[in-house]
Order: structure tokens, then sequence, then C-alpha cells
């Protein structure tokens, strides 16, 4: 029971920073732009969390330093695929490998140093319950957050106007842009906010849950987060289970190479990347689902005509 | 009330037009500007670090290049660069993303290895043709898994390339930690050394750069042509650039994917059996610093054209020396290089822009 | 686009606001529209006001002159021996959407005798993509015998060898479909004219490519600076007349041709149409699919309607009108089949 208890608390734990990065990205494409440079972003915010954090700031601080960073280095993405209508593929991964560089660069001198981890918040009343308060009512108050986002994510695309708007300049910009919307802006809105949640996903990693400044410490999240959003097929709610799902693979082979199983620590580690495989090629199989929720408009340029 | 006047008058704003054909004079300017900005950037950037930027700069772009072994190794970085890339061009002008190159080269590498250590042609001529079939074997096995499961199962080449990739990077760790570990190598993660008919010849025995360029130069070639020049190249660029107009044509999309992911999965493949044939002369953890991922930049700074990517390598591999070059004599961090890369790959990609488009001044009407 | 029925409906509706004092400006092409409606007329041509007129009291000739700058051609339409069988033929045609916007066709079958034009009339949307993606084989049908040129089922094969096999397709969207935008009209010209020599030994012949594109845009008065012009660079109209010239420089024994003047300007439209007459009456079988019931009426020997999926019966269009045209467009019309007993044509449940 205990065991149960602790890969399902880790689990949570391990999903939070994809739930944030794929629920960025979900918004980011759901406008009709395709951003490839989350893992960088990501390490942005990791680093510039962990700067802030032995700047002798308040963990708080160092979080909207995270959001703020992962948002400044979107706009990077954001000029060259939005104004300058460079190949969105191209412009998302020169941010990728950038962001890379500017967070090793950022993270030097921290290398490896502990950060004094953001900590568990008890619910008062809730949390003394036996199992369902270690379960549900103890964690860090970004995993809360992320349940928040998640809310405010699926409240605002399918409960809001701005939100319709959103979708409707991922599927037809041209008709958006007719009616009066300015694409563009919107878009730039879009992807700021996906590079602030994929900062926030970065600073959990490094201020919460490793935690601590290590090069290249994304380890693929931002590429697994990407994985999500086509696993979701678009939509909120999928993306965290999808996160769940890869969270509690993360965890089963920590778990696997923690207890000294007969099997080499590599194949474990490979797990993670082989179920996204799999899981990718089974919900790609019904590609009527697939297409329901597609932002036609995805990683196409746009340029208002006239 | 003159003053407002006056404003109006000067109230200027900039249209971004479309140019009726792209401007040929943009075409060759535009990596120049480029280049001119990230020097400028960097220049200020440096000052903030209370760095001289001229010598900095120096240190970076000419330094480098003023030895023998300077060049030696330019070239040396530059070929796999330049090799991967040719093999990414031909997918990505069909709209056939391969990431996952990193991965590709790092099977190839490990095939050409045990072919290399574990065959018994150790002492014949044939070993290295054969490492070379392997390495091609192995590159475009790990490459043909995303082929067919975007062909036959609709599924995202992007994710499924990157994700072996990881894979590829753990089976490395294994073979190296485990079966495949040099039994007289101290323990260290390493295989034994190749062979020397596994090994290509180098020009002088000061110096690392090998026989293994004239490969490459081969491979520029024929990538030249074959999407130059080529129908199938034809076929697979109007794939990438109108898929319905391919569909109307009647070119097969599937064929696009498979050729696509299988010439960049054989380049990257015969890279890392470059690599280990070449300068390494044995497997190890770290095979490669990134050039699987820093192909694709090259691609895109070349355009997608052999020749811009002869350039674009010669370009990148110099970044890398620079990087060494300051880490060592100015004892600067090598995540330098790293932003180096990206800020030019940045520029490099707005500037396209200019091409196509041009800023037209409007003048507003003065009241 | 709207039936005639929905266009007088649209048209009440303006006048009733117009009567209200509401000013409207209505931008069209179509003459009759303007005449019926309009009480003033501005006409451009090439970005400039070619003249200023009541439209109510002139005609549609004196209009489409201010338009094109000269007289428009009369069409001439002589009548033609058809070919014994059919060229093109469709038989029980059932074809799932692709996507939830799609729509499915339901058993359809139409025939196209050498020597004639064969229209397919209908309000968009109701399966003209679909069938002509499947009769171009864009889309490849469940059984080969589906599609059947000159008695060969080629429901199976691909648009390229289709196209081998003699049935040339111009789409409704030149931009991406029929062209590669930002390719020069001679790499355009290879896309389908790559069979007409253009490849030797895996290499593409630039030369003849060159030439081929030159050719067609002499013969079929494309406006465009040489053969080295991109695609995206030409107006609507003379892209149109390119790939409708590249076509039929195929020699293709049957055209299948999609809103063959869509956002073509009123020169350029006639041109294309007379060039489909001219072919047809040469031997070959023409099918226009248009949602433009004066281009269908102008140029087709027989009409059918598709609506909700489904084709209606053959039409002769001596014997038919607008009028009944349009109710079959709206999925009520009814229609008298062979035996001469009255069937609903359509089920209007959809």
């Amino acid at each position: 029971m205990d065991l149960f208890v602790s890969i399902f608390t880790a689990t949570i734990i391990a999903a939070t920073p994809l739930i944030f990065a794929a629920l960025g990205e979900l918004i980011v494409e759901k406008s009709g732009v395709l951003n490839l440079g989350i893992e960088g972003m990501m390490l942005i915010g990791a680093a510039f969390g962990v700067w802030a954090h032995f700047a002798g700031l308040p963990m708080f601080v160092a979080v909207v330093i995270a959001v703020l960073a992962g948002m400044a280095s979107s706009l990077l993405f954001g000029v060259l695929a939005l104004t300058f209508m460079t190949n969105q593929y191209a412009a998302g991964l020169a941010l990728a490998i950038f962001g890379a560089g500017v967070s090793a660069f950022i993270g030097r001198g921290f290398g490896s140093t502990p950060v004094e981890a953001i900590q568990p918040i008890d619910i008062p009343g809730l949390s003394n319950i036996p199992v369902i308060g270690e379960m549900f009512f103890h964690y860090d108050p970004l995993v809360y957050f992320s349940f928040v986002m998640f809310g405010a994510v699926s409240w605002f695309l399918y409960r809001t106007k701005a939100g319709l708007t959103l979708r409707a300049i991922g599927e037809s910009p041209d008709s958006a842009h007719a009616i009066g919307f300015h694409v563009i802006r919107i878009r730039y809105l879009a992807v700021m906010f996906g590079g602030g949640m994929a900062g926030l996903g970065g600073a959990y990693l490094s201020l919460v849950y490793t935690p601590l400044w290590v090069e290249n410490m994304t380890a693929g999240r931002g590429w697994i987060a990407l994985a999500l959003v086509v696993f979701a097929a678009w939509r909120p709610k999928r993306v965290v289970l999808g996160a769940w799902l890869f969270g509690g693979m993360t965890i089963l082979q920590l778990q696997g190479q923690a207890m000294g199983l007969a099997i080499p620590s590599e194949v474990l580690s490979s797990l993670p990347y082989l179920a996204t495989i799999i899981v990718l090629v089974l919900i790609s199989q019904n590609r009527q689902a697939m297409a329901l929720d597609f932002p036609v408009s995805l990683a196409q340029p746009f340029r208002p005509k006239g | 009330m003159i003053l407002a006047q006056q404003q109006r008058a000067l109230t200027m704003l900039f249209k971004i037009e479309a140019r009726a054909e792209p401007s040929r004079q943009m075409a060759l300017a535009a990596p120049l500007i480029a280049t001119g900005l990230t020097i400028v950037i960097s220049s200020i950037f440096f000052l903030t670090l209370g760095l001289n930027p001229f010598l900095t700069l120096y240190t970076f772009f000419v330094e480098p290049l003023t030895t023998k072994n300077g060049l030696s190794e330019w070239l040396l970085k530059a070929s796999p660069l330049i090799l991967i890339a040719c093999g990414l061009s031909i997918g990505f002008r069909a709209n056939v993303w391969n990431i996952g190159a990193e991965g590709q080269l790092i099977m190839g590498a490990i095939t050409a290895t045990g072919v290399g250590l574990f065959l018994p042609f150790q002492e014949s001529g044939l070993l290295l043709p054969l490492m070379a079939v392997a390495g091609v074997i192995g590159g475009m096995a790990w490459a043909a898994i995303p082929a067919f499961l975007r062909d036959r199962m609709n599924t995202n080449e992007i994710l499924v390339t990157l994700m072996l990739t990881y894979i590829a990077a753990l089976i490395l760790s294994w073979l190296v930690h485990g079966p495949w570990r040099d039994p007289e190598g101290f323990n260290f993660p390493q295989t034994a050394l190749l062979p020397n008919q596994g090994m290509f010849g180098v020009f002088d025995y000061a110096y690392r750069l090998n026989t293994s360029i004239f490969i490459t130069v081969v491979v520029v070639v024929l990538t030249w042509v074959f999407t130059e020049r080529s129908f199938l190249g034809y076929k697979m660029s109007v794939g990438g650039a109108a898929p319905s107009a391919a569909r109307f044509a009647g070119f097969s999309s599937s064929a696009s994917i498979w050729i696509g992911l299988l010439a960049s999965g054989a380049a990257a493949g015969l890279a890392g059996m470059m690599e280990v044939a070449g300068p390494l002369g044995q497997l190890s953890p770290q095979i490669s610093p990134g050039y699987g991922f820093a192909a694709i930049i090259v691609a895109f700074i070349g355009r997608l054209n052999a020749i811009g990517i002869v350039l674009g390598g010669l370009l990148l591999s110099l970044l890398y020396l620079g990087g060494e070059t300051v880490q060592l004599s100015l004892g600067l961090p090598s995540s330098i290089a790293l932003i180096f890369q990206g800020m030019l790959l940045f520029f490099l990609l707005a500037s396209n822009f200019l091409i196509n488009f041009r800023f037209r001044k409007i003048a507003m009407r003065a009241h | 686009m709207l039936t005639p029925q929905a266009v007088q409906k649209l048209f009440e509706t303006l006048r009733q606001l117009s009567d209200e004092g509401c000013s409207i400006l209505y931008i069209s092409h179509k003459l009759d529209e303007v005449r019926d409606l309009c009480q003033s007329a501005t006409v451009l041509r090439n970005g400039q006001v070619t003249g200023e007129t009541d439209p109510r009291k002139a005609t549609s000739a004196e209009l489409a002159r201010m338009m094109v700058g000269s007289d428009l051609p009369e069409m001439m339409v002589e009548s033609s021996e058809l070919s014994n069988a059919p060229i093109l033929s469709v038989s029980n045609l059932t074809l799932e959407a692709e996507s939830v916007t799609g729509r499915s066709l339901k058993s359809i079958s139409l025939e196209a005798y050498g020597g004639e034009i064969v229209g397919i009339a209908g309000v968009s949307g109701n399966g003209q993509g679909e069938l002509a993606a499947a009769i171009s084989g864009e889309r490849i049908t469940n059984a080969a015998e589906d599609v059947v040129l000159e008695g060969r089922p080629i429901g199976h094969l691909d648009a390229g060898k289709r196209r081998d096999l003699g049935l040339g397709f111009v789409p409704e969207e030149r931009l991406g479909r029929g062209a590669v935008p930002p390719y020069e009209l001679s790499e355009n010209a290879l896309l389908t004219a790559h069979r007409k020599g253009m490849v030797k030994h895996g290499m593409a012949n630039r030369k003849k490519a060159r030439e081929f594109a030159s050719h067609v845009i002499d013969k079929y008065k494309v406006k465009a600076n040489g053969p080295e012009a991109k695609a995206h660079g030409l107006s609507g109209g003379n892209l149109q007349k390119f790939i409708v010239g590249r076509e039929i420089e195929l020699d293709p024994r049957a055209l299948l041709i999609s809103q063959p003047t869509w956002g073509v300007d009123v020169g350029a439209a006639a041109h294309v149409r007379q060039t489909l007459i001219d072919i047809s009456r040469s031997g070959q079988a023409v099918i226009v699919i248009s949602e433009e019931l004066e281009e269908l009426f102008e140029s087709c020997d027989r009409i059918y309607v598709i609506c909700h999926g489904k084709l209606s019966q053959s039409l002769n269009r001596a014997e038919t009108d607008v009028e009944d045209v349009g109710l079959l467009m709206t999925g009520i019309g009814s229609q008298t089949n062979d035996s001469g007993s009255t069937t609903e044509g359509f089920d209007y449940a959809v």
C-alpha cells in the first residue's frame, strides 16, 4: 500500500512539468502555430529559476522569473515564425538549440548545487486523512496550480469568446482576418503563453523535482510534451491523462532500477520513450478522431492580404 | 499646431510587401547581413561580459584557421555536418521531418563498429568498405522505423525520430558499459580500438583529417544532382511545396516518405561510421558532439541546397572550433558556442525573409 | 454559391434593405445579377474605372465590353457526332467521406461520350470535390470498375497512371493543386507534361519543359513574363489558361474540369469555354463540374445535378431549364426518368 501511494504521488509530481509545457503548447497549436522549441524554453526556465534562487530571491519570484524567461525566449520564435514567416519547424528547432546554449550559460556555476526545493503544503483537515490525504492533499503549490491551469485552459478554449477566436484563427486564419481579428497579434499572445508555461515546467524541474541545475536536465521532456499534444488529439483533458501515463512510466522505471531488477538500466530508461512511440502509433490509427480537433492551419505561415 | 503638422507629415510606416520574383541579390546578401548582425550583437554581448569583442571575435573566427591543425580540424568537423545535412535536405524538401539524425548516426556507428571488431575480415582490405556498408544499413534501418510508422501507421515522424534518438543513445550506453566493453580497457566504458584495416587513412600523421572527406564530396555532388536535376528529386520537392499538387499529378507520397527518411538515415549512419573509423577509433558513450542536431541547422542555413549546405557546414564547424578556442585561450564557457550558433541561425532564418519580401516606406499624406 | 431560387430570395432582401434607406455596394462579375439588382454600376478593369452606367438600361454585351475592353467572342457551338461507346463512365460509385466535413458519394453513375460536353451542376459541398477526386485518381475508388476509361477499369489507379491512359483533369484550385505556387511555369509544365518526353534516364529535361511552357503560353494566350514566371505571380485567369492548356496539350481522351471559370475574368472565361467546346467537337469527352448554371447552359450538351452526394439522371440541355436544375440542386426537385413516371430525385432527410 505504501508503495502504491508513493508511486501514485511520484507520478503526479513527475507529470506536473509535462502538464505545464503541454498545456502551453496546446494553446500555441490551437492558434495554428507549431513551436518545436519547448525543450529550449523549458531549459531556459529551469536555468533562470535556479539563477534567481541563488541570487537570493524568494521562491515565488524565482518561479515568476522563469515564466518571464520562457516567454522572452518564445518571442524569439514568434518574431521568426510570425513576423518573418520563417519555416516554423526551423524556427522551433533553432529555439531548442539556442535554449540549450543560453541555459547552459546562465546555469554555469550553479552546476549540481542543490536547491532548497519548494516544500509541499498541507491542506488543513484534508491532508490528515489516512492514505487519501497523502495521495491527494500533500503536494507543493505548483502541482495544485497545474490543475488550476488545466481548468483555466479548458474553460478558456471552450467556454469563452476569446477561446473561440483562438480556435477560429487556428482553423482558418484568412476567415478570421476577414472578420477583423488580428491573427498575428493573437498568435503572438498564444506563443508567449506557451513560452511562459514551458518556462514554468522548466522551473518545476529545477526548483522542485530534481531540485538542482544540470545541463540539459529536461532530458527530452520538451519533446514528450510535444508528443502529448498529438497524443491528446488537441484536447486538454487527454493532455493531463497522457502526462500521468508518461509520468507513471518514468516512475515505474525508476522504481525498477531502485529494486535492482535483473534488467540493464538502459532498457528501463528507454521505456518512457518507447511508450511514447507505441501510444503515438495507437492514437494515430483513428484518422478521423485525430482530424477532429486538429488546427487545420498548423505550421502554415500567415500573411494578411491587402 | 505647426509641430503637430510636422509630426503628421513625418509619420512614416513601413509596409511589408511580397516581391513578385525572389530577389537574387538578396539571396546572396541575406547571409552576409545575418553574419553582420550576429557579429554586432555578439560584440555587445562580449562587452557586457567584460571582454574585448575584437579579440574574442578574432579568437572565435580567425585564430582556428591560422594553423594547419586548425584547418584539418575545420574540415574534419565540417565533413559529417555536410554529409548529414545533405541527406536531411532530401527529406526536408519533401516535408519529411527527420529530426533524429543523431540517433541514426549512433546506430551507424554501432553497426560499423560491430563489423569492424567482430567480423572475420580483420586483416582484409574489404573491412573498411564493409564497415561503411554496415554504417549505411544501420542508419537506414533506424530511419526505416519512422518511415514505416508514418507511411503505414500515420504516425508523426518528428516525434518518432526524436524518441528513437534517446533510445539509440541508451543502446550505445548499454553496449559500451556491457557486452562490447573492452576487457583490457581498465573498465572504461568503451570498446576495443578498431583494427588498422578498419580505419580511414590520414593525410599526415600530425593531423586527424582523413580520406573519408572524399565520401562527403561525392555525396554533395550526388545530392546536388538528385535535388536540382533528377525527376525523382523534382517529384519529392513538389510533395513538399504543394502536397495537393503532388496528389493531383499522381506522385506517391509514401515514396517521398521512404526515400526522404532512408536517404537521411543512410547519410547519418555513414557519418557515424566515418567518426568511429576516423578520429575516434572506438565506441564510447559520447561519440557525437550533436552533429545530428547541428546538421539540421546546416540544412536550413544552406536553404536545403547542396552548395549552400557546404557553406553552412563550414560555418558551423568553424563555430564549433571557435567555441573550443575561446574556451582554451580565453577561458570562456563552451555554452558560448551554442549561443553563438543559435543567434546566427536566428538571424540567417530571419534574413531569408528579405529574399521574398521587401519593406517599403509609406509616407503618410500630410494634411 | 446559391441556387437561382436562393438568389431571388437574397435579392428580395437586398431590395427591402435598400427601400428602408440602406445603401448597398454590390460587387459581382455576374452581369445578369447586376442588371437585375442595381441602379448604377461602376466597371473596373486592371484597377481602373472603365465605365459608369445604369445597368438597367445597358445590355449584358455592353457591360461585358467595358469589363473586357473588347467585344466578347460569340460562342461557337456546332452539333457533333457522338462516339459509339462512352469514353468515360462511372458506374454505381460509392465512396465514404474522408473527413467529418466531407460528403460521401452514394451510387453515382454517369457517362460521357466523345464529342459532347457533360455538365455537373450543384451547390458546392454536395460531393463535387469527392467526385472529382474519385474520377481523377486523387482518390482510389473501392473497385477498379467504378471508373472506366475507354472500356478499361481505372478506379484502382493513381492520378498519374490515369493520365497516362488519357484522362485529363483541371482542378478548381489552381494554386497549390493545379500548379505549385512558388515554381516557374516551366517547372509547372513538368508536373503533368513530363510524360511528353521531358524525362530521360531519370533526369528532368529543363529545356524541353521550357519549350513546352512557351508553347502553351503562346497558344492559349497566357499573359506571363515567359516560362520563367512564377505561378503565384500570374492572375487567376491566366494561370487557369496555362493549366487548361497544359492538360489539353497532353491530348486526353476525356477531360474533367472543375469550376473552369472560378475567379477568372470574363475574357479568359470565354476563352476557356470556347477551348472546351473545340476539343469536345474534335471527338474528346469533356466533363465540366460547375456551380454557374449560366456557364453550364451555355456550353454543355447534357447536365447532371449532384445533391447530397447523389447524382440525378442526365438532362438534355434542350429539354430543361434553369428552374428545373435549380430545384434539383436544392434536393426538392422531381424529375422524369426514362420510363416517364415521376420519381423523387433525392432523399432530403440528410
